[in-house]
């Protein structure tokens, strides 16, 4: 095992011949929520990615409305690497609250944009300073003082334009696409960058230590949130019943549903809805209202994040045994209790894999991109209905409520699939049926839906004891048989999920699994590993659970395997050793649990230090 | 088809002398409206309202095809299973029912929901989704087997046992009676009614009227649990029903079918018009009761609770009709179960549309 010699972020950008880095710059800013600084934020990432640079932007907010800090950090990267990085190059302080701390953080040799009023807050030399007067210059473009407070942001949006050379134009373009249909508020958005831009030509030294360049790896490519994504999955993918119970970081996909189905899911002629949301009482009404769609053939979802996820536990068992479908959407936050609502985690999957009592598992989806939310969504309403199962998709905050890039979405290729259903005509022709019997082998039972007019097509569900006829039953061996049935059928599901991206190097030094959000980061780090520390790596994305057979293999084909997660138990190791009793020794875990999402050091470290094998 | 000879069935020969059953106006019998054997205690109130459910559906005429029979966890809840075994019926998890048939109504609401409940489940763990269920207007019949018990768990008190009713075991309930039927009133519930499992001539009109109603339906039954409490002191036992069962009216139902035959003197009976044209009609009694006014209803179930009188009959009507939560939704009128793909996939260029949004 070698010793790891350096835990040094190799991205440390240097300039050390004065000339500027390209396309390589982590820029952050802190202001105070609810000041509207989300807007100047979205100008800045728009502008890099107009100019055709990779970029992403995550928000790490308050769990408040207004008044306390914010931080927003835009990743701007020529190789597509956007996973979090540690330390910024290029940092504006708005923030009165936050600054000492914020000034404390930064890395020697950092840029920082200081707002003039916080100047006495400035105790370090060795950083690039640049003092910029925001009040007078937001009080001459901004006659109306009441205004001022927001649009002073989009004066640091002309500074940092300026830094780091962006194209004043495409500043243009994404502030009028930022105030599309306000002319009137982009005028005097532009006015402010305008002014912001001109003082920094004017005052601040020539030399740029970072810029951006025009490229084309955007070209086509969207920008969007992952909540988005997975709500225009979910009305793709034919849902009609939506039932939620509002909580971060999941809100914003119901209203994205919201707003989407209200958009497009009216009948041309009628006008009348081809679906239904309902805001419910709680989590426990919401996944109540999904089993209840779910059971007389709707297509059905919702959407929440841990407490929900709690909260449903009961009724989930229940859709599990009596074999409902449900789509459950798990936008994962930091827990146990109310934790830390506004970070992302993901420290649900053990509870939700196992959710409810006594023997239940269902079938998890992980998506890690924009498109798997989209994707996973459309399968998920098809998984649930085929598997008569709660299936849920487990994305987190950092996934949904944070820009991401990705190619567009196609719209679906195959045709829905309603799973097994028996209608009036099928009983005639069978003479009756059996709803829990295994008739094909596989586990799943066919059902009739209620209304169904046929005398054969009733039965009776509950998650009591029952038969493979439905009939209520204490026989042990009725139960037995039927808890069997249940796990052959999610077992069998195993190679219908979505499977492992298994990505290989030559003579891998390392082996690797991970999953959602944690994939960006890895991929990251694996390049930093092979190319900065000798220990190419084989790398297995896991795409849900239950995994898939070749998962079995790639853990055997390595002597150790890291599961790198973003919690603290190493929860898919666990569950992962327990599937996998006779490899388990070798399944080690590689955690992050701080709230903040995964960056690529953590993974290089944890690799170093935990140990690469001999060379 | 008929329902009680399934297609394929074998012929059954009909023992020679036996006159047909009657037939009800879609040409079934009684026999296509039963369930699965009773395994409750004997002598339970619930059994008997089961045997009232079996005949309102069967009077009504309501093919059993459109029903759906939801319930909670109980031995109330229970009984959807001993009724009507050609209607899917969802016995779910205890205090959800309401929720569970919200779903299930907006996937198909062209199925006539039933839901029957107890009092532990509607008035403790679900009180929640029963009030949130009558505020979105789900149209549905909701029955509240109301023991004042706990009879599955084995007679702990409800939280509808009234004050200064005793326990089997000898101690008094001090704490506040929850009354479902006041609750429902406030909650904007539109036909509120109250009656007692023995009253099978009150009963079974009631339940037709709220078969009828289309909107929120709540029934509440006291319901004798013969086990675990009908002792001297219950004020929910079969006895003290009996003895104080206060009837508001007299209740008939007139189908939209029918005409009315019945002959009531002008001002001696109050006539409540259904959504589909049925009738309730309710003729005075000792109490002169207008159930149409929203205020006196909740007056008096007040002055019952103060009182301590088991008044029973039509609480509430509302002379206004809400929108159902359907309607509040503009739902197309085919259940959304069953739209067709591309009823529910929006064309490939929407998707290019807001693809180019988020460009
Ligand atoms: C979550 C949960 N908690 C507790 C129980 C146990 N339990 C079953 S039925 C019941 C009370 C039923 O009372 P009620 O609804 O009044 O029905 P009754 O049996 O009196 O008709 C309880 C507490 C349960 N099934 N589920
Ligand atoms: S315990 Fe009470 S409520 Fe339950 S079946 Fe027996 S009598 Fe009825
Ligand atoms: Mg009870």
């Amino acid at each position: 095992m070698t010793a790891s010699p350096s835990t040094q972020p190799a991205f440390r950008n240097t300039t050390q011949d004065n000339e500027p880095v390209i396309n390589d710059v982590v820029i952050q800013v802190a202001t105070s929520n609810g000041t509207g600084s989300q807007s100047a934020n979205l100008v800045l990432l728009r502008t890099i990615f107009q100019m055709g640079v990779p970029v992403g932007g995550k928000n790490m907010f308050p769990s408040n409305i207004q008044g306390l800090p914010t931080w927003f950090t835009i990743r701007a990267n020529a190789q597509g690497w956007t996973a979090r990085r540690r330390d910024a190059d290029l940092f504006v302080a708005m923030n009165v609250e936050s600054v000492e701390e914020d000034i404390a953080a930064l890395r020697p040799g950092a840029t920082l944009v200081l707002h003039a009023d916080l100047e006495k807050h400035l105790t370090r030399d060795d950083l690039i300073v640049h003092v910029v007067p925001f009040g007078r210059l937001v009080a001459e473009v901004c006659p109306d003082a009441r205004l001022r407070r927001l649009v002073v942001n989009m004066i640091y949006v002309g500074v940092v334009a300026w830094l780091l050379e962006l194209d004043m134009e495409e500043v243009g373009r994404a502030i009028a696409k930022q105030f599309s249909g306000k002319p009137k508020a982009a005028d005097l958005n532009l006015a402010a960058a305008r002014a912001g831009h001109a003082w920094a030509e004017a005052n601040l030294p020539p030399h740029r230590p970072f810029v951006i360049r025009r490229m084309d790896r955007t070209a086509g490519k969207i920008i969007m949130d992952g909540n988005t994504a997975m709500a225009l999955g979910l009305m793709y993918g034919g849902l009609t019943v939506f039932a939620w119970y509002p909580i971060t970081p999941s809100s914003s996909l119901a209203e994205a549903l919201t707003d989407f189905m209200a958009k497009y899911r009216h009948d041309a002629e009628t006008g009348k809805a081809t679906y239904a949301i309902v805001q419910a009482e709680d989590e426990l009404a919401a996944i109540g209202i999904v089993t209840g769609a779910g059971w007389a053939g709707a297509r059905a979802a919702t959407a929440t994040s841990g407490p929900g996820i709690s909260l449903m536990a009961e009724i989930v068992g229940l859709a599990h045994f009596a074999e409902i479908p449900a789509v459950v959407i798990d936008v994962q936050r930091v827990g146990p209790s109310t934790g830390l609502p506004t970070r992302t985690s993901q420290g649900d999957m053990m509870s939700a894999y196992y959710l409810s009592h006594g023997d239940t598992r269902h079938p998890l989806l992980i998506p890690a991109t924009l498109a798997e939310c989209y994707e996973f969504a459309m399968q998920a309403l098809d998984l649930a209905e085929r598997l008569q199962t709660p299936v849920f998709i487990m994305s987190d905050l950092d996934l949904g409520m944070n820009l991401w890039m990705s190619e567009p979405f196609a719209p679906p290729t195959r045709p829905m699939d309603r799973g097994k259903v028996l209608t009036a005509q099928d009983l005639d022709r069978l003479g009756g049926f059996a709803r829990y019997r295994d008739v094909d082998g596989d586990g799943i039972g066919w059902r009739t839906l209620p209304g169904t007019r046929h005398p054969k097509a009733a039965y009776f569900t509950q998650g009591a004891g029952h038969d493979d006829a439905a009939k209520r039953s204490e026989k042990p061996a009725d139960w037995q048989n039927n808890l069997d049935r249940l796990r052959r059928k999610i077992d069998g599901a195993r190679n219908n999920l979505p499977q492992p991206a298994i990505q290989t190097m030559d003579n891998p030094r390392a082996a690797l699994i991970g999953y959602g959000t944690s994939d960006e980061a890895i991929a990251e780090a694996r390049h930093i590993l092979a190319t900065q520390h000798a220990t190419p790596t084989d790398y297995l994305r896991l795409r849900a659970l239950p995994p898939a057979d070749s998962v079995r293999e790639f853990i055997a084909a390595h002597s150790r395997v890291f599961v790198v997660e973003q919690n603290r138990d190493a929860q898919v190791a666990a569950i992962l050793q327990a599937e996998y009793p006779d490899l388990a020794p070798r399944i080690g875990g590689i955690v992050h649990y701080n709230g903040l999402p995964l960056d690529a050091h953590t993974v290089v470290e944890g690799v170093l230090s935990k140990g690469s094998y001999a060379p | 088809m008929s329902i009680s000879e399934p297609a394929g069935a074998p012929a059954v020969a009909a023992a020679p002398a036996a006159k047909p059953a009657p037939t009800n106006r879609i040409g079934e019998t009684m026999a296509a409206y039963k369930g699965a054997a009773s395994t409750l205690c004997a002598g339970c109130g619930h059994d008997s309202i089961t045997s009232q459910l079996i005949k309102a559906f069967f009077e009504m005429g309501i093919s059993p095809y459109d029903v759906a029979k939801m319930s909670g966890i109980g031995c109330s809840s229970k009984t959807t299973a001993y009724f009507m075994s050609l209607s899917h019926g969802f016995n779910g998890v205890h205090g959800r029912a309401a929720a569970i048939a919200t779903g299930s109504y907006l996937a198909n609401r062209r199925l006539v929901h039933v839901c029957v409940s107890g009092d532990g489940d509607t008035a403790s763990i679900g009180l929640g989704h029963f009030l949130h269920m009558l505020r979105r207007n789900l149209p549905i019949v909701y029955v509240i087997e109301n023991n004042g018990v706990y009879g599955l768990t084995k007679g702990q008190f409800s939280a509808t046992a009234d004050k200064g009713s005793t326990h089997k075991k000898g101690f008094e309930n001090e704490q506040t009676p929850i009354d479902c039927c006041a609750l429902a009133i406030e909650m904007g519930c539109e036909y509120v009614a109250r009656s007692f499992s023995g009253d099978v001539k009150q009963l079974v009109p009631l339940l037709k009227g709220a078969l009828a109603h289309g909107g929120s339906a709540v029934v509440d039954v006291v319901s004798p649990c013969v086990t675990f409490n009908n002792h001297e002191g219950s004020t929910k036992s079969l006895k003290f029903a009996r003895e104080n069962e206060d009837p508001l009216h007299e209740v008939g139902f007139v189908p939209y079918y029918e005409p009315i035959t019945a002959d009531y003197a002008e001002g001696t009976t109050i006539t409540i018009d259904l959504p589909d044209q049925s009738k309730l009609l309710l003729r005075k009694l000792e109490h002169d009761y207008d159930p149409r006014d929203k205020i006196r209803a909740l007056e008096l179930c007040h002055r019952a609770q103060e009182e301590r009188l088991f008044l029973t009959g039509l609480i509430y009507h509302s002379p206004v009709r809400g929108r159902t939560l359907a309607e509040q939704m503009n739902l197309v009128d085919e259940p959304l179960a069953h739209l067709p793909e591309e009823r529910v996939r929006p064309a490939a260029e929407v998707l290019a549309e807001v693809m180019e949004a988020y460009r």
